[in-house]
C-alpha cells in the first residue's frame, strides 16, 4: 500500500463521515439575505409604529399609539398586531424561498442530495419546535396576548435551530442559543419587541451568514 | 524500517468496505438505497461488499418492509466499530512511520 493510497483512504473516510451524517449544503449567503429581509421588514414596521402616515396611505388608520398599545403592551387592538404579523410572514416566506434556492445551488456544487435522509431529519427536528411554537403563539394571539409574539418566536426559533444542529454545522447551534437568550431577554423587556426581532432575525442572521459564507461557501 | 502492514484489517482492504464502515460509524442505521446513492456504486457491488462485512460480523442487517417495498437497513456491530478504529490507528501509524523515513 502506497502512502498516496492511505491518504486517499483517510480523505474518503473523513468526507463520508461528514457527508453521510451532516447536511453541509446550507448556504451562508441565504443567511445574510434573510437577515437583510428581516431588517427591511423591521424598518417598515418601525415606520408604521412611530410615524403616523397620511390617511390615504393608511387605510386601517394605524397610528403609533394604537399599535404600541396593541402589540407591545398587550392591549386588545388585534388588527394592528395582525398587520405586523403580515410583515413577519412575508419576511419569513421570502427568507425560506431564498434559502431553498441557494441551498439547492450549493448542494449541486457539493454533490450532495438536497432531498435525502439527512435533510429530512434536519427538517423534522427543526419543524417540531417551530410548529409547536407557532401554534402556541397563534393560540395566545387569539386570546389577546400580543406581547408574546417577539419573545416566543425568538425562543422557539432558537430551539428549532439547536435541535436541527445535530445534522449540520455547529455554527447553527450557537445561532440557536443566541436566539433563545435574546428571546428570554425580550420577555423581560416588554415594549422592545421590535428591536429584539430586528436583532434576532436581522443582525444575528447577517453575522451567522457572513461567518458561514467566509468559512464554507467559497 | 518495517511497516506493520499486518495490523491493517484485511476486511477493509477494499475501499468500498472502508467507506461503508465510515458511514455506519456516524449513523445508527443506514438503508441500502441511501448508501448506494452516497457511495455512487452499483447494486451488485454494494450488496457483495455488504455481505462480506456481514460475514465478518462487522455489520448486522435489518430487513423490514415499508408498505410493500423492502427496506433493508444496516448497522455496525461493536466488533465492527472496534475493528474500524484499529484499522484507522494502523493507518495513522503507517503515515507517521513514512514521515520519519
Amino acid at each position: 500500500m502506497e502512502e498516496k493510497n492511505i491518504h486517499d483512504d483517510l480523505a474518503a473516510i473523513r468526507s463520508l463521515m461528514e457527508r453521510s451524517s451532516k447536511f453541509i449544503s446550507l448556504s451562508g449567503l441565504s443567511g445574510i439575505l434573510a437577515g437583510a429581509y428581516a431588517l427591511i421588514g423591521a424598518a417598515v414596521a418601525y415606520y408604521f409604529l412611530y410615524f403616523d402616515l397620511p390617511d390615504e396611505l393608511n387605510p386601517y388608520a394605524i397610528t403609533r399609539s394604537t399599535v404600541v398599545k396593541g402589540l407591545f403592551y398587550g392591549g386588545d387592538d388585534g388588527q394592528l398586531a395582525l398587520f405586523l404579523l403580515l410583515i413577519a410572514v412575508i419576511v419569513f416566506i421570502a427568507s425560506v424561498v431564498t434559502g431553498i434556492f441557494l441551498t439547492i445551488r450549493k448542494a449541486r456544487r457539493k454533490n450532495q442530495a438536497v432531498w435525502g435522509r439527512i435533510s429530512r431529519s434536519l427538517l423534522f427536528y427543526m419543524a417540531v419546535p417551530l410548529v409547536s411554537g407557532g401554534i402556541l403563539i397563534v393560540i395566545l394571539l387569539l386570546r389577546g396576548h400580543y406581547g408574546i409574539i417577539a419573545p416566543a418566536s425568538l425562543i422557539f426559533y432558537g430551539l428549532s435551530l439547536v435541535s436541527a444542529s445535530n445534522f449540520t454545522f455547529t455554527l447553527v447551534k450557537y445561532l440557536g442559543l443566541c436566539e433563545i437568550a435574546l428571546g428570554l431577554i425580550a420577555a423581560c423587556l416588554p415594549g422592545y419587541g421590535l428591536l429584539f426581532w430586528a436583532i434576532g432575525f436581522g443582525v444575528l442572521h447577517i453575522i451567522y451568514g457572513s461567518m458561514m459564507y467566509l468559512r464554507y461557501d467559497r | 524500517m518495517k511497516v506493520p502492514f499486518e495490523k491493517l484489517d484485511k476486511a477493509f482492504e477494499n475501499r468500498l468496505r472502508l467507506q461503508i464502515m465510515s458511514v455506519l460509524m456516524v449513523n445508527d442505521r443506514y438503508d441500502f438505497n441511501s448508501l448506494k446513492d452516497l457511495l455512487e456504486t452499483t447494486d451488485g457491488n454494494l450488496a457483495s461488499h455488504l455481505k462480506g462485512l456481514e460475514k465478518e460480523e462487522y455489520i448486522v442487517v435489518h430487513k423490514a418492509f415499508l408498505g410493500r417495498k423492502p427496506n433493508t437497513t444496516y448497522e455496525a456491530t461493536e466488533k465492527g466499530k472496534e475493528a474500524f478504529r484499529q484499522h484507522l490507528d494502523a493507518l495513522e501509524k503507517l503515515i507517521k512511520q513514512q514521515k520519519v523515513n
